[in-house]
């Protein structure tokens, strides 16, 4: 719970270009990423940013393509806020926040063509390989978007393609990675006071006027967006966003993605 | 491909939208209804309220709560629409509602509630950005204050060319969609989603293709609103 | 460009339909009134409706939406439910008007002794006036003003609020016709709650609803009495044939 209090002493410091921990408003929080965190996901990821932690997994199953695309894998995004995770998050089907945060991870991976789709097609139009993405949030301290986000592509990078025997998955044993062609990384810009910052934690999302998210890949193009919360931008502000989610996406491209 | 250096698919130029249409007041029961139409995407809106919110809970003390449903008529699509909320609607709705909140005076209503229902009558691209006018519509028929009308329309990149207002092959077939709300008064974007590859270059060129569009479509909002109160210019009320 | 931008220009003629949105005027000269709002200089309009001019003051009166509580106003409401101290009143608005006790009844009552309902019960209709409108939208209403009082009998039409001051009419010019012609008593909630009792109550209900759907037209006045006229006519026909 932020009082108003809170909310007006978070404004304050950022009108005098600072923020509460002591970032730069261009400043992510630090990142930890682990990989292989479970033991029976064919790919798995950890990711810490500052306090915010959330786990994905990748469970790879076998099941039918869809018949526009019947000699492509299929590749779903689900994520949910477990009520461990925040007091804010209720048991139950997932809300519209829950729903938005997997579809906008979703786009990121989709759009980015990160993974050949081909090339997980066992037999065309009957029998392809269905990567789930499983985002298990177990800390909001804020931007769980980014945080998704990159255990998103972390996890990804983890996955092996599991050995089939007939239609039988043998688990544990693998012929081959799941190859990324390329890392999308989101960066989520919000505003505050009409000031852009990056990676706003728990009590900074409390105050935003708006934010706006920016999945950018390794050629430095953009690949997804998405506006969401209640203000608006203006173009320059969007531009400015652009190329801050540039400059982000390539810094933790580089430090953590080996590129 | 049917797209050449100069024409699009159905025969446009690239800056061109389809045929719009905008209309107030088609709800009987409701407080304010809206229409509006990109080519053979139908959206209709209605607005019910202010009214008293239920449950109780979700009332604010400080300002209105905003309730906004997107939702595609099961006979809209090529392939009938299975009724009821999907992932993809409850998006959609969470994204409208946002744009929405941003310019109704929601601090003139505490503890009450403003439901906005919209309802895709046959989808053809742009179904969002259809309900989303329809809903402006809607809620300035309703006597909502407001601070402006949000104007929707999309652009996209089909075969790596800009596009205005993207219809039929070039939504299956195009590279990106970029659906935008715009708030003419703030030169302002409240609502904006975007998949597929795209250089800041030219999503540059896209946005302000996108708002060039959004102010046509302001303008038949604006048209429609006029049009139904037209009558009333002039007249001499009794206090 | 040549631009003077301390200068004030009005961009909207009086009686003109505008939007939400619409830039009415500009600069410090006008002043921003009901239904608007200033941001950078420009006065703009909140909602749809009709503009007023009023010296250098600029209004936007609405035409259509639900009934919001101001003070004074007089609202006719049904009671919907009683509290201890208080009954709560249905005034066609998302908020329940709530009328205490002390508002309610002139007399000291004795809670040990008698019972609410024996004032006003639910189901009851009554005019009240709203004494006060808190910034939670609280509103307060009171029994002790002139007009106020339990209506029995008779019928409830709902108007448009946005309409009533066209029901009004000049002066009270329209109701008062209505009134006349028909017999009846009439009383208007500025909530858009129309109280009709009397013999020709639905002649009475019919001219309402005509001003209602007509009242932006000319010769709305003529018209109204010919559909009077009409109507009681037919009234007479039914009494000689019973």
């Amino acid at each position: 719970m932020i009082t108003e209090i809170d909310k007006n002493y978070i404004r304050e410091i950022i009108n005098t270009g600072k923020r509460a921990d002591g970032r730069e408003f261009y400043q992510f929080r630090d990142i930890e990423i682990k990989k292989g965190v479970v033991k029976n996901a064919e790919g798995s990821a950890m990711v810490k940013l500052g306090n915010t932690e959330v786990i994905v997994g990748v469970k790879m199953e076998i099941g039918e393509p869809f018949p526009d695309t019947p000699d492509e894998g299929v590749l779903m995004v689900n994520a949910e806020l477990t009520p461990m995770a925040s007091p804010e998050f209720e048991s139950g089907p997932p809300d519209e926040n829950a729903i938005e945060l997997a579809r906008v991870v979703d786009r990121g991976v989709r759009e980015s063509k990160a993974i050949d789709l081909k090339k997980l097609c066992i037999t065309p139009g009957e029998k392809v390989w269905i990567v789930y993405v499983d985002i298990h949030v177990i800390n909001d301290d804020g931007n769980l978007m980014d945080a998704s986000s990159i255990a998103t592509a972390a996890a990804l990078q983890d996955t092996k393609i599991p050995k089939l025997e007939g239609d039988e998955i043998k688990r544990g044993e693998y012929v081959g990675n799941l190859e990324l062609r390329t890392i999308p990384i989101a960066c989520t810009v919000v505003k505050i006071n009409d000031n852009l910052l990056v990676d706003p934690d728990y009590e900074e999302e409390s105050v935003t006027e708006g934010k706006i998210t920016i999945v950018t890949i390794s050629d430095e193009s953009l690949c997804a967006m998405q506006k969401s919360g209640i203000g608006g931008f203006a173009p320059e502000e969007i531009y400015k966003a652009i190329d801050i989610s540039i400059e982000q996406g390539n810094k933790i491209r580089k430090k953590y993605f080996g590129e | 491909m049917r797209m050449s250096e100069e024409k699009r698919f159905d025969g446009r130029k690239f800056d061109e939208m389809r045929e719009l249409e905008a209309k107030a007041n088609l709800v009987e029961r409701a407080n304010g209804s809206g229409y509006f139409r990109f080519g053979d995407t139908r959206a209709i809106a209605a607005v019910y309220g202010p009214v008293e919110t239920h449950p109780r809970h979700l009332a604010d003390p400080r300002r209105a709560f905003i309730k906004f449903r997107y939702n595609m008529a099961p006979f809209s699509t090529k392939d009938r629409n299975r009724p009821g909320p999907s992932r993809r609607s409850v998006e959609i709705s969470k994204v409208i509602k946002e744009a929405l909140s941003a310019v109704i005076e929601r601090e003139e209503f505490p503890r009450a509630s403003i439901e906005i229902y919209a309802e895709i009558l046959d989808a053809n691209a742009s179904t969002r950005c259809a309900a989303l006018n329809a809903a402006s519509i809607a809620l300035a028929h309703a006597g909502i204050p407001m601070r402006d009308l949000v104007a929707s329309c999309s652009v996209g990149k089909v075969n790596g060319q800009i596009v205005l207002d993207v219809a039929g092959e070039e939504d299956t077939e195009g590279e990106v969609d970029l659906p935008i709300g715009y708030v003419p008064s703030e030169n302002k974007i409240h609502l904006l989603q975007m998949d597929g590859i795209i250089t800041k270059e030219e999503f540059k060129k896209a946005l302000e293709l996108a708002i060039k569009g959004c102010k046509v479509v302001y303008q038949k909002q604006v048209e429609a609103l006029k049009e139904i109160f037209k009558t009333y210019e002039n007249e001499e009320v009794g206090e | 460009m040549e631009e003077n931008n301390n200068e004030s220009k009005l961009f909207v003629e009086d009686r003109k339909i505008v939007v939400p949105g619409e830039v009415l005027a500009k600069g410090i000269e006008y002043l921003p009134g009901h239904d608007t709002y200033k941001i950078n200089n420009e006065i703009r309009s909140k909602i749809l409706g009709l503009v007023k001019i009023k010296n250098h003051l600029i209004n936007v009166v609405p035409l259509s939406g639900g009934y919001m509580p101001q003070e004074r106003d007089g609202v006719i409401g049904e009671v919907v439910d009683i509290q201890p101290y208080a009954w709560l009143v249905n005034i066609n608005s998302p908020y329940l008007g709530y009328l205490s006790l002390s508002e309610g009844v002139e007399e000291f009552v004795d809670l040990a002794k008698s019972d609410l309902t024996e004032y006003f019960d639910v189901g009851d209709v009554i005019y009240a006036k709203i004494k006060k409108v808190t910034k939670r939208k609280d509103v307060l209403l009171t029994m002790k003003d002139k007009m106020c009082r339990k209506l029995r009998g008779g019928t409830i039409i709902r108007i448009t609020p946005a309409k009533v001051p066209r029901l009004i009419g000049k002066g009270g010019s329209m109701v008062e016709t209505i009134k006349e012609k028909t017999g009846c008593k009439i009383i208007i909630g500025q909530n858009g709650f129309v109280w009709i009792s009397g013999k020709n109550i639905s002649a009475a209900a019919k001219a309402v609803l005509m001003v209602e759907r007509e009242s932006h037209t000319t010769g709305l006045t003529e018209r109204i009495g010919k559909l009077l006229e009409k109507e009681l006519s037919n009234v007479d026909k039914g009494d000689e044939n019973e």
